[in-house]
Protein backbone atom coordinates (compact mmCIF):
# COMPACT_ATOMS: atom_id res chain seq x y z
CA UNK A 1 0.00 0.00 0.00
CA UNK A 2 2.82 2.38 0.91
CA UNK A 3 4.44 1.80 -2.45
CA UNK A 4 1.24 2.68 -4.29
CA UNK A 5 0.80 5.87 -2.29
CA UNK A 6 4.45 6.80 -2.81
CA UNK A 7 4.24 6.05 -6.53
CA UNK A 8 1.18 8.21 -7.14
CA UNK A 9 2.50 10.97 -4.90
CA UNK A 10 5.84 11.16 -6.68
CA UNK A 11 4.27 10.71 -10.11
CA UNK A 12 2.00 13.69 -9.47
CA UNK A 13 4.86 15.72 -8.06
CA UNK A 14 7.18 14.93 -10.96
CA UNK A 15 4.57 15.73 -13.60
CA UNK A 16 3.61 18.89 -11.77
CA UNK A 17 7.21 20.05 -11.53
CA UNK A 18 7.99 19.44 -15.19
CA UNK A 19 4.72 21.15 -16.18
CA UNK A 20 5.89 24.23 -14.31
CA UNK A 21 9.28 23.93 -16.04
CA UNK A 22 7.63 24.04 -19.46
CA UNK A 23 4.78 26.46 -18.80
CA UNK A 24 6.37 29.20 -16.75
CA UNK A 25 7.96 32.31 -18.23
CA UNK A 26 10.14 32.92 -15.19
CA UNK A 27 13.65 31.48 -15.49
CA UNK A 28 14.03 30.91 -11.76
CA UNK A 29 10.76 28.96 -11.49
CA UNK A 30 11.67 26.82 -14.48
CA UNK A 31 15.12 25.94 -13.14
CA UNK A 32 13.92 25.25 -9.60
CA UNK A 33 11.01 23.13 -10.79
CA UNK A 34 13.36 21.16 -13.04
CA UNK A 35 15.79 20.52 -10.19
CA UNK A 36 12.90 19.39 -7.98
CA UNK A 37 11.47 17.17 -10.74
CA UNK A 38 14.83 15.51 -11.35
CA UNK A 39 15.20 14.80 -7.64
CA UNK A 40 11.64 13.44 -7.40
CA UNK A 41 12.42 11.03 -10.24
CA UNK A 42 15.01 9.38 -7.99
CA UNK A 43 12.08 8.23 -5.80
CA UNK A 44 11.04 5.82 -8.59
CA UNK A 45 14.49 4.26 -8.61
CA UNK A 46 14.29 3.79 -4.84
CA UNK A 47 10.85 2.20 -5.16
CA UNK A 48 12.16 -0.23 -7.79
CA UNK A 49 15.00 -1.25 -5.48
CA UNK A 50 17.68 0.48 -7.54
CA UNK A 51 19.12 2.50 -4.65
CA UNK A 52 22.43 3.17 -6.36
CA UNK A 53 20.84 4.61 -9.51
CA UNK A 54 18.49 6.71 -7.38
CA UNK A 55 21.36 8.36 -5.54
CA UNK A 56 23.33 8.80 -8.75
CA UNK A 57 20.27 10.52 -10.22
CA UNK A 58 20.31 12.97 -7.29
CA UNK A 59 24.06 13.58 -7.43
CA UNK A 60 24.27 14.06 -11.20
CA UNK A 61 21.25 16.31 -11.56
CA UNK A 62 22.02 18.43 -8.49
CA UNK A 63 25.31 19.34 -10.11
CA UNK A 64 23.99 19.58 -13.66
CA UNK A 65 21.08 21.88 -12.81
CA UNK A 66 23.42 23.91 -10.62
CA UNK A 67 25.44 24.65 -13.78
CA UNK A 68 22.20 25.71 -15.54
CA UNK A 69 21.53 28.13 -12.70
CA UNK A 70 24.95 29.62 -13.25
CA UNK A 71 24.12 30.17 -16.93
CA UNK A 72 20.75 31.65 -15.98
CA UNK A 73 22.53 34.03 -13.65
CA UNK A 74 24.83 35.16 -16.42
CA UNK A 75 22.23 35.66 -19.17
CA UNK A 76 18.98 36.79 -17.49
CA UNK A 77 17.72 38.86 -14.67
CA UNK A 78 16.21 35.79 -13.05
CA UNK A 79 13.84 37.78 -10.84
CA UNK A 80 11.90 39.13 -13.85
CA UNK A 81 9.49 37.26 -16.11
CA UNK A 82 10.71 36.66 -19.61
CA UNK A 83 8.63 37.69 -22.61
CA UNK A 84 8.87 34.85 -25.08
CA UNK A 85 8.62 35.48 -28.81
CA UNK A 86 6.16 33.03 -30.37
CA UNK A 87 5.92 33.63 -34.09
CA UNK A 88 3.70 30.72 -35.02
CA UNK A 89 1.92 29.10 -32.06
CA UNK A 90 0.17 26.58 -34.32
CA UNK A 91 3.39 24.94 -35.46
CA UNK A 92 4.58 24.75 -31.86
CA UNK A 93 1.30 23.11 -30.85
CA UNK A 94 1.43 20.67 -33.76
CA UNK A 95 5.05 19.68 -33.08
CA UNK A 96 4.27 19.31 -29.39
CA UNK A 97 1.35 16.97 -30.06
CA UNK A 98 3.39 14.87 -32.49
CA UNK A 99 6.28 14.56 -30.04
CA UNK A 100 3.96 13.63 -27.17
CA UNK A 101 2.14 10.98 -29.22
CA UNK A 102 5.44 9.52 -30.33
CA UNK A 103 6.75 9.30 -26.77
CA UNK A 104 3.53 7.65 -25.55
CA UNK A 105 3.66 5.19 -28.45
CA UNK A 106 7.29 4.29 -27.82
CA UNK A 107 6.68 3.79 -24.11
CA UNK A 108 3.48 1.83 -24.49
CA UNK A 109 4.40 -0.56 -27.32
CA UNK A 110 6.49 -2.98 -25.21
CA UNK A 111 3.75 -2.97 -22.55
CA UNK A 112 1.05 -3.84 -25.12
CA UNK A 113 3.07 -6.66 -26.63
CA UNK A 114 3.96 -7.70 -23.04
CA UNK A 115 7.57 -7.95 -24.06
CA UNK A 116 9.13 -6.53 -20.89
CA UNK A 117 11.46 -8.68 -18.87
CA UNK A 118 14.44 -7.81 -16.71
CA UNK A 119 17.75 -8.70 -18.34
CA UNK A 120 19.44 -8.44 -14.98
CA UNK A 121 16.86 -9.14 -12.25
CA UNK A 122 17.67 -8.02 -8.72
CA UNK A 123 20.03 -10.50 -7.13
CA UNK A 124 19.63 -10.56 -3.38
CA UNK A 125 23.11 -12.04 -2.82
CA UNK A 126 24.91 -9.19 -4.59
CA UNK A 127 24.58 -5.59 -3.46
CA UNK A 128 23.04 -2.96 -5.67
CA UNK A 129 26.22 -1.09 -6.53
CA UNK A 130 28.16 -4.33 -7.07
CA UNK A 131 25.51 -5.57 -9.52
CA UNK A 132 25.80 -2.37 -11.55
CA UNK A 133 29.57 -2.65 -11.46
CA UNK A 134 29.51 -6.21 -12.81
CA UNK A 135 27.21 -5.29 -15.71
CA UNK A 136 29.04 -2.06 -16.47
CA UNK A 137 32.50 -3.60 -16.54
CA UNK A 138 31.63 -6.81 -18.37
CA UNK A 139 28.79 -6.58 -20.85
CA UNK A 140 28.77 -2.81 -21.36
CA UNK A 141 32.51 -2.24 -21.05
CA UNK A 142 32.95 -0.82 -24.56
CA UNK A 143 30.08 1.71 -24.41
CA UNK A 144 31.29 2.67 -20.95
CA UNK A 145 34.84 3.30 -22.16
CA UNK A 146 33.59 5.15 -25.26
CA UNK A 147 31.49 7.41 -23.03
CA UNK A 148 34.56 8.02 -20.87
CA UNK A 149 36.66 8.97 -23.91
CA UNK A 150 33.88 11.29 -25.14
CA UNK A 151 33.76 13.02 -21.79
CA UNK A 152 37.53 13.39 -21.85
CA UNK A 153 37.36 14.95 -25.32
CA UNK A 154 34.66 17.34 -24.14
CA UNK A 155 36.73 18.26 -21.10
CA UNK A 156 39.86 18.95 -23.15
CA UNK A 157 37.80 21.02 -25.60
CA UNK A 158 36.28 22.98 -22.75
CA UNK A 159 39.69 23.73 -21.29
CA UNK A 160 41.03 24.78 -24.70
CA UNK A 161 38.05 27.09 -25.30
CA UNK A 162 38.01 28.64 -21.85
CA UNK A 163 41.66 28.55 -20.86
CA UNK A 164 43.22 31.15 -23.14
CA UNK A 165 44.21 33.47 -20.32
CA UNK A 166 44.51 30.99 -17.50
CA UNK A 167 48.01 32.14 -16.57
CA UNK A 168 46.66 35.61 -15.76
CA UNK A 169 44.36 36.33 -12.85
CA UNK A 170 42.23 39.46 -13.09
CA UNK A 171 41.75 39.37 -9.32
CA UNK A 172 45.47 39.76 -8.67
CA UNK A 173 46.11 42.50 -11.27
CA UNK A 174 46.05 46.23 -10.59
CA UNK A 175 43.44 48.38 -12.32
CA UNK A 176 46.06 49.93 -14.65
CA UNK A 177 47.30 46.53 -15.78
CA UNK A 178 43.76 45.43 -16.65
CA UNK A 179 43.13 48.68 -18.57
CA UNK A 180 46.42 48.19 -20.42
CA UNK A 181 45.58 44.58 -21.25
CA UNK A 182 42.11 45.36 -22.59
CA UNK A 183 43.54 48.31 -24.60
CA UNK A 184 46.15 46.12 -26.31
CA UNK A 185 43.53 43.51 -27.01
CA UNK A 186 40.98 45.78 -28.69
CA UNK A 187 43.62 47.52 -30.83
CA UNK A 188 44.55 44.75 -33.27
CA UNK A 189 40.86 43.91 -33.54
CA UNK A 190 40.11 47.46 -34.73
CA UNK A 191 42.89 47.30 -37.30
CA UNK A 192 41.42 44.10 -38.64
CA UNK A 193 38.09 45.84 -39.05
CA UNK A 194 39.75 48.61 -41.04
CA UNK A 195 41.16 46.20 -43.62
CA UNK B 1 4.67 -3.48 7.28
CA UNK B 2 4.05 -3.94 10.94
CA UNK B 3 2.97 -1.16 13.25
CA UNK B 4 6.00 -1.44 15.53
CA UNK B 5 8.32 -0.62 12.65
CA UNK B 6 6.33 2.47 11.66
CA UNK B 7 6.10 3.72 15.23
CA UNK B 8 9.81 3.10 15.79
CA UNK B 9 10.76 4.98 12.62
CA UNK B 10 8.54 7.95 13.44
CA UNK B 11 9.93 8.11 16.98
CA UNK B 12 13.50 8.00 15.64
CA UNK B 13 12.79 10.79 13.14
CA UNK B 14 11.21 12.99 15.81
CA UNK B 15 14.07 12.36 18.25
CA UNK B 16 16.71 13.22 15.64
CA UNK B 17 14.82 16.37 14.64
CA UNK B 18 14.41 17.58 18.21
CA UNK B 19 17.92 16.69 19.39
CA UNK B 20 19.71 18.25 16.45
CA UNK B 21 17.52 21.37 16.29
CA UNK B 22 18.37 21.92 19.95
CA UNK B 23 22.04 21.08 19.32
CA UNK B 24 22.10 23.56 16.44
CA UNK B 25 20.95 26.20 18.91
CA UNK B 26 23.57 25.19 21.44
CA UNK B 27 26.10 25.09 18.62
CA UNK B 28 25.79 28.86 18.30
CA UNK B 29 26.41 29.18 22.05
CA UNK B 30 29.51 26.95 21.89
CA UNK B 31 30.75 28.88 18.89
CA UNK B 32 30.41 32.24 20.64
CA UNK B 33 32.05 30.95 23.80
CA UNK B 34 34.95 29.25 22.03
CA UNK B 35 35.59 32.25 19.79
CA UNK B 36 35.38 34.52 22.83
CA UNK B 37 37.95 32.54 24.81
CA UNK B 38 40.30 32.39 21.85
CA UNK B 39 40.00 36.15 21.47
CA UNK B 40 40.35 36.82 25.23
CA UNK B 41 36.73 37.88 25.71
CA UNK B 42 34.00 36.40 27.86
CA UNK B 43 31.31 35.87 25.21
CA UNK B 44 27.64 35.79 26.24
CA UNK B 45 27.42 36.22 30.01
CA UNK B 46 24.23 38.11 30.85
CA UNK B 47 21.32 35.75 30.12
CA UNK B 48 21.38 33.00 32.75
CA UNK B 49 24.48 31.48 34.38
CA UNK B 50 27.48 31.91 32.05
CA UNK B 51 25.05 33.06 29.38
CA UNK B 52 23.60 29.57 29.01
CA UNK B 53 20.07 30.85 28.40
CA UNK B 54 21.31 33.00 25.51
CA UNK B 55 20.16 30.17 23.22
CA UNK B 56 16.59 30.51 24.49
CA UNK B 57 16.74 34.28 24.16
CA UNK B 58 17.96 33.98 20.57
CA UNK B 59 15.23 31.46 19.82
CA UNK B 60 12.48 33.73 21.19
CA UNK B 61 13.93 36.64 19.22
CA UNK B 62 13.97 34.67 15.95
CA UNK B 63 10.47 33.26 16.43
CA UNK B 64 8.82 36.55 17.31
CA UNK B 65 10.58 38.75 14.75
CA UNK B 66 8.50 40.08 11.89
CA UNK B 67 8.79 37.94 8.76
CA UNK B 68 9.67 40.53 6.13
CA UNK B 69 9.37 39.62 2.46
CA UNK B 70 10.77 42.45 0.34
CA UNK B 71 8.79 43.79 -2.59
CA UNK B 72 10.84 42.71 -5.60
CA UNK B 73 11.80 39.19 -4.56
CA UNK B 74 10.53 36.07 -6.32
CA UNK B 75 8.22 35.15 -3.47
CA UNK B 76 7.72 31.33 -3.70
CA UNK B 77 11.43 30.68 -4.25
CA UNK B 78 12.41 33.18 -1.59
CA UNK B 79 10.16 31.40 0.91
CA UNK B 80 11.31 27.94 -0.17
CA UNK B 81 15.07 28.46 0.02
CA UNK B 82 15.58 28.31 3.83
CA UNK B 83 13.37 25.23 4.03
CA UNK B 84 15.61 23.44 1.51
CA UNK B 85 18.72 24.08 3.60
CA UNK B 86 17.14 22.95 6.87
CA UNK B 87 15.18 20.01 5.42
CA UNK B 88 18.03 18.48 3.43
CA UNK B 89 20.33 18.73 6.44
CA UNK B 90 17.94 16.57 8.44
CA UNK B 91 17.10 14.28 5.52
CA UNK B 92 20.79 13.46 5.20
CA UNK B 93 20.72 12.26 8.81
CA UNK B 94 18.42 9.37 7.84
CA UNK B 95 21.36 7.13 6.89
CA UNK B 96 23.75 8.04 9.71
CA UNK B 97 24.09 5.60 12.64
CA UNK B 98 24.27 7.87 15.69
CA UNK B 99 24.75 5.21 18.33
CA UNK B 100 25.40 1.45 18.34
CA UNK B 101 22.27 -0.66 18.60
CA UNK B 102 20.99 -1.25 22.11
CA UNK B 103 18.19 -3.13 23.84
CA UNK B 104 15.43 -1.48 25.87
CA UNK B 105 12.93 -3.76 27.63
CA UNK B 106 13.85 -6.61 25.30
CA UNK B 107 13.34 -4.49 22.18
CA UNK B 108 16.43 -3.92 20.04
CA UNK B 109 16.73 -0.38 18.79
CA UNK B 110 18.85 0.50 15.76
CA UNK B 111 19.61 4.20 16.10
CA UNK B 112 19.59 4.76 12.35
CA UNK B 113 16.41 5.74 10.53
CA UNK B 114 17.11 3.64 7.47
CA UNK B 115 20.15 1.40 6.92
CA UNK B 116 20.18 1.57 3.13
CA UNK B 117 23.10 -0.21 1.49
CA UNK B 118 24.33 2.97 -0.21
CA UNK B 119 24.30 5.02 3.02
CA UNK B 120 27.30 7.28 2.56
CA UNK B 121 26.42 8.11 -1.04
CA UNK B 122 22.92 9.09 0.03
CA UNK B 123 24.23 11.29 2.85
CA UNK B 124 26.62 13.15 0.56
CA UNK B 125 24.00 13.54 -2.21
CA UNK B 126 21.34 14.99 0.08
CA UNK B 127 23.85 17.26 1.81
CA UNK B 128 24.83 18.55 -1.62
CA UNK B 129 21.21 19.52 -2.36
CA UNK B 130 21.46 21.71 0.73
CA UNK B 131 23.56 24.18 -1.26
CA UNK B 132 20.43 24.96 -3.30
CA UNK B 133 19.25 26.93 -0.26
CA UNK B 134 21.90 29.66 -0.50
CA UNK B 135 21.75 29.52 -4.30
CA UNK B 136 17.98 29.99 -4.57
CA UNK B 137 17.81 32.43 -1.67
CA UNK B 138 20.52 34.51 -3.28
CA UNK B 139 18.99 34.44 -6.75
CA UNK B 140 15.45 35.21 -5.59
CA UNK B 141 16.41 38.08 -3.29
CA UNK B 142 16.73 40.83 -5.94
CA UNK B 143 19.80 42.05 -4.09
CA UNK B 144 23.26 42.38 -5.62
CA UNK B 145 25.08 41.04 -2.58
CA UNK B 146 22.75 38.06 -2.52
CA UNK B 147 23.33 37.43 -6.21
CA UNK B 148 27.11 37.46 -5.72
CA UNK B 149 26.62 35.00 -2.89
CA UNK B 150 24.50 32.75 -5.13
CA UNK B 151 27.20 32.78 -7.82
CA UNK B 152 29.77 31.91 -5.19
CA UNK B 153 27.72 29.03 -3.84
CA UNK B 154 27.56 27.56 -7.35
CA UNK B 155 31.34 27.95 -7.57
CA UNK B 156 31.85 26.34 -4.16
CA UNK B 157 29.57 23.47 -5.13
CA UNK B 158 31.41 22.56 -8.33
CA UNK B 159 34.73 22.82 -6.49
CA UNK B 160 34.29 20.73 -3.37
CA UNK B 161 31.98 18.04 -4.76
CA UNK B 162 34.78 16.43 -6.79
CA UNK B 163 37.11 16.36 -3.78
CA UNK B 164 34.54 14.74 -1.48
CA UNK B 165 33.76 12.07 -4.05
CA UNK B 166 37.35 11.21 -4.91
CA UNK B 167 38.51 11.36 -1.29
CA UNK B 168 35.73 8.97 -0.25
CA UNK B 169 36.49 6.59 -3.09
CA UNK B 170 39.78 5.33 -1.64
CA UNK B 171 38.41 4.22 1.79
CA UNK B 172 35.33 2.79 0.09
CA UNK B 173 37.58 0.67 -2.13
CA UNK B 174 39.16 -0.80 0.99
CA UNK B 175 35.86 -1.45 2.78
CA UNK B 176 33.95 -2.62 -0.27
CA UNK B 177 30.60 -1.30 0.96
CA UNK B 178 28.76 2.01 0.95
CA UNK B 179 26.86 1.41 4.18
CA UNK B 180 28.09 3.48 7.12
CA UNK B 181 27.48 0.52 9.46
CA UNK B 182 29.72 -1.72 7.33
CA UNK B 183 32.37 1.02 7.27
CA UNK B 184 32.15 1.20 11.06
CA UNK B 185 32.40 -2.57 11.45
CA UNK B 186 35.47 -2.64 9.18
CA UNK B 187 37.38 -0.63 11.82
CA UNK B 188 36.11 -2.55 14.82
CA UNK B 189 39.51 -3.96 15.90
CA UNK B 190 40.76 -0.87 17.71
CA UNK B 191 42.57 2.38 17.10
CA UNK B 192 45.16 0.83 14.77
CA UNK B 193 42.36 -0.27 12.42
CA UNK B 194 41.04 3.25 11.91
CA UNK B 195 40.92 4.24 8.25
CA UNK B 196 42.48 7.58 9.16
CA UNK B 197 45.81 5.72 9.55
CA UNK B 198 45.63 3.66 6.38
CA UNK B 199 44.14 6.56 4.35
CA UNK B 200 45.61 9.74 5.89
CA UNK B 201 45.50 11.63 2.57
CA UNK B 202 41.84 10.86 1.98
CA UNK B 203 41.09 11.85 5.59
CA UNK B 204 42.71 15.28 5.24
CA UNK B 205 41.13 15.89 1.82
CA UNK B 206 37.65 14.96 3.07
CA UNK B 207 38.17 17.13 6.12
CA UNK B 208 39.08 20.12 3.94
CA UNK B 209 36.10 19.49 1.67
CA UNK B 210 33.84 19.30 4.75
CA UNK B 211 34.71 22.93 5.47
CA UNK B 212 33.59 23.89 1.97
CA UNK B 213 30.49 21.73 2.25
CA UNK B 214 29.30 23.39 5.46
CA UNK B 215 30.59 26.83 4.41
CA UNK B 216 32.79 27.24 7.45
CA UNK B 217 35.48 29.80 7.80
CA UNK B 218 38.34 29.33 5.45
CA UNK B 219 35.65 28.76 2.80
CA UNK B 220 32.99 31.02 4.27
CA UNK B 221 32.82 33.04 1.05
CA UNK B 222 29.11 32.36 0.48
CA UNK B 223 28.14 34.68 3.32
CA UNK B 224 31.23 36.68 4.12
CA UNK B 225 30.07 39.45 6.46
CA UNK B 226 32.91 41.83 5.65
CA UNK B 227 32.51 41.88 1.89
CA UNK B 228 28.97 40.85 0.91
CA UNK B 229 27.01 41.65 4.13
CA UNK B 230 25.30 38.33 4.86
CA UNK B 231 25.29 37.07 1.27
CA UNK B 232 22.15 35.05 0.59
CA UNK B 233 20.83 35.93 4.05
CA UNK B 234 20.87 39.69 3.53
CA UNK B 235 17.15 40.04 2.78
CA UNK B 236 15.98 37.39 5.25
CA UNK B 237 14.65 38.06 8.72
CA UNK B 238 13.20 36.15 11.61
CA UNK B 239 12.75 32.39 11.47
CA UNK B 240 13.47 32.13 7.73
CA UNK B 241 16.99 33.29 8.44
CA UNK B 242 16.93 31.04 11.51
CA UNK B 243 16.23 28.02 9.29
CA UNK B 244 19.40 28.73 7.29
CA UNK B 245 21.22 28.84 10.58
CA UNK B 246 19.75 25.58 11.88
CA UNK B 247 20.59 23.91 8.56
CA UNK B 248 24.19 25.10 8.70
CA UNK B 249 24.79 23.95 12.27
CA UNK B 250 22.93 20.65 11.84
CA UNK B 251 25.09 20.04 8.76
CA UNK B 252 28.22 20.67 10.85
CA UNK B 253 27.12 18.03 13.35
CA UNK B 254 26.14 15.51 10.68
CA UNK B 255 29.35 15.88 8.69
CA UNK B 256 31.25 15.48 11.99
CA UNK B 257 29.41 12.20 12.55
CA UNK B 258 30.22 11.09 9.00
CA UNK B 259 33.92 11.90 9.40
CA UNK B 260 34.09 10.19 12.78
CA UNK B 261 32.41 7.05 11.42
CA UNK B 262 34.36 6.78 8.17
CA UNK B 263 37.82 7.74 9.31
CA UNK B 264 38.04 7.52 13.11
CA UNK B 265 36.42 4.17 13.81
CA UNK B 266 32.90 5.37 14.60
CA UNK B 267 31.38 3.69 17.65
CA UNK B 268 33.83 0.79 17.48
CA UNK B 269 32.56 -2.55 18.80
CA UNK B 270 29.28 -1.05 19.98
CA UNK B 271 30.03 -0.95 23.72
CA UNK B 272 29.04 2.04 25.83
CA UNK B 273 32.65 3.24 25.79
CA UNK B 274 32.65 3.09 22.01
CA UNK B 275 29.42 5.04 21.81
CA UNK B 276 30.73 7.79 24.05
CA UNK B 277 33.96 7.68 22.05
CA UNK B 278 31.92 8.50 18.94
CA UNK B 279 30.39 11.49 20.72
CA UNK B 280 33.87 12.65 21.78
CA UNK B 281 35.12 12.41 18.19
CA UNK B 282 32.11 14.37 16.95
CA UNK B 283 32.71 16.98 19.63
CA UNK B 284 36.34 17.22 18.54
CA UNK B 285 35.41 17.75 14.88
CA UNK B 286 32.82 20.35 15.87
CA UNK B 287 35.35 22.12 18.05
CA UNK B 288 37.82 22.04 15.17
CA UNK B 289 35.30 23.91 12.98
CA UNK B 290 35.15 26.67 15.62
CA UNK B 291 38.91 26.62 16.22
CA UNK B 292 39.59 27.15 12.52
CA UNK B 293 37.18 30.04 12.46
CA UNK B 294 39.15 31.75 15.22
CA UNK B 295 42.54 31.00 13.69
CA UNK B 296 42.22 31.35 9.93
CA UNK B 297 41.41 34.20 7.56
CA UNK B 298 38.84 33.76 4.80
CA UNK B 299 40.01 33.03 1.28
CA UNK B 300 38.75 34.39 -2.02
CA UNK B 301 36.49 32.37 -4.36
CA UNK B 302 39.21 32.05 -7.00
CA UNK B 303 41.62 30.77 -4.35
CA UNK B 304 39.10 28.11 -3.31
CA UNK B 305 38.68 26.97 -6.92
CA UNK B 306 42.44 26.98 -7.44
CA UNK B 307 42.91 24.93 -4.27
CA UNK B 308 40.22 22.40 -5.13
CA UNK B 309 40.92 21.86 -8.80
CA UNK B 310 44.67 22.36 -9.10
CA UNK B 311 45.94 21.07 -5.75
CA UNK B 312 43.45 18.79 -4.03
CA UNK B 313 41.96 17.03 -7.05
CA UNK B 314 45.29 15.71 -8.45
CA UNK B 315 46.24 14.53 -4.95
CA UNK B 316 42.88 12.79 -4.59
CA UNK B 317 43.21 11.07 -7.99
CA UNK B 318 46.75 9.92 -7.15
CA UNK B 319 45.50 8.61 -3.83
CA UNK B 320 42.78 6.58 -5.56
CA UNK B 321 45.24 5.14 -8.11
CA UNK B 322 47.80 4.19 -5.45
CA UNK B 323 45.11 2.65 -3.25
CA UNK B 324 43.91 0.60 -6.22
CA UNK B 325 47.40 -0.67 -6.98
CA UNK B 326 48.07 -1.59 -3.34
CA UNK B 327 44.74 -3.44 -3.03
CA UNK B 328 45.46 -5.28 -6.28
CA UNK B 329 48.93 -6.36 -5.12
CA UNK B 330 47.56 -7.47 -1.74
CA UNK B 331 44.78 -9.60 -3.22
CA UNK B 332 47.12 -11.08 -5.85
CA UNK B 333 49.64 -11.94 -3.12
CA UNK B 334 46.94 -13.63 -1.07
CA UNK B 335 45.83 -15.81 -3.95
Amino acid sequence: MFEAIAFYLFAALTIGMFTITVMTSQALYALTAMAAGMIFISAFFFMLGADFLGVVQIIVYTGAVMALYAFGMMFFDTTRTLVEKRENPRIIFLLGVIAATLVVFIMISPIISSNIEAHYPIDATVGNSQAIGYVLFTKYLVPFEVAAVMLLVAMVAGIVLAGKKMDKSLTLMAEEEIALMSATQTKPHDEEGAH
Amino acid sequence: MDVAFIVETVVKIVVILLVFSALAGFGTYFERKVLAFMQRRLGPMHVGPYGLLQVAADGIKLFTKEDIIPQNVVKPIFKLAPVITAATAFMAAAAIPFWPEFTVFGYTVHPIVSDINIGILYVMAVMAIGLYGPLLGGMASANKFSLISAARSAAVFISYEVITGLALLAPLMMVGSLSLIDINNYQVGGISNWIAFSQPVAFILFWIAAFAETGRTPFHLVANDHEIIDGFGTEYSGMRWGLFFIGEYANMFFISFVMAIIFLGGYGDGSIAGAFGLLMKVAFFFFFFLWTRAAWPDIRPDQLMWLCWKVLMPIAVLNVVITGIVILIKTQGGM
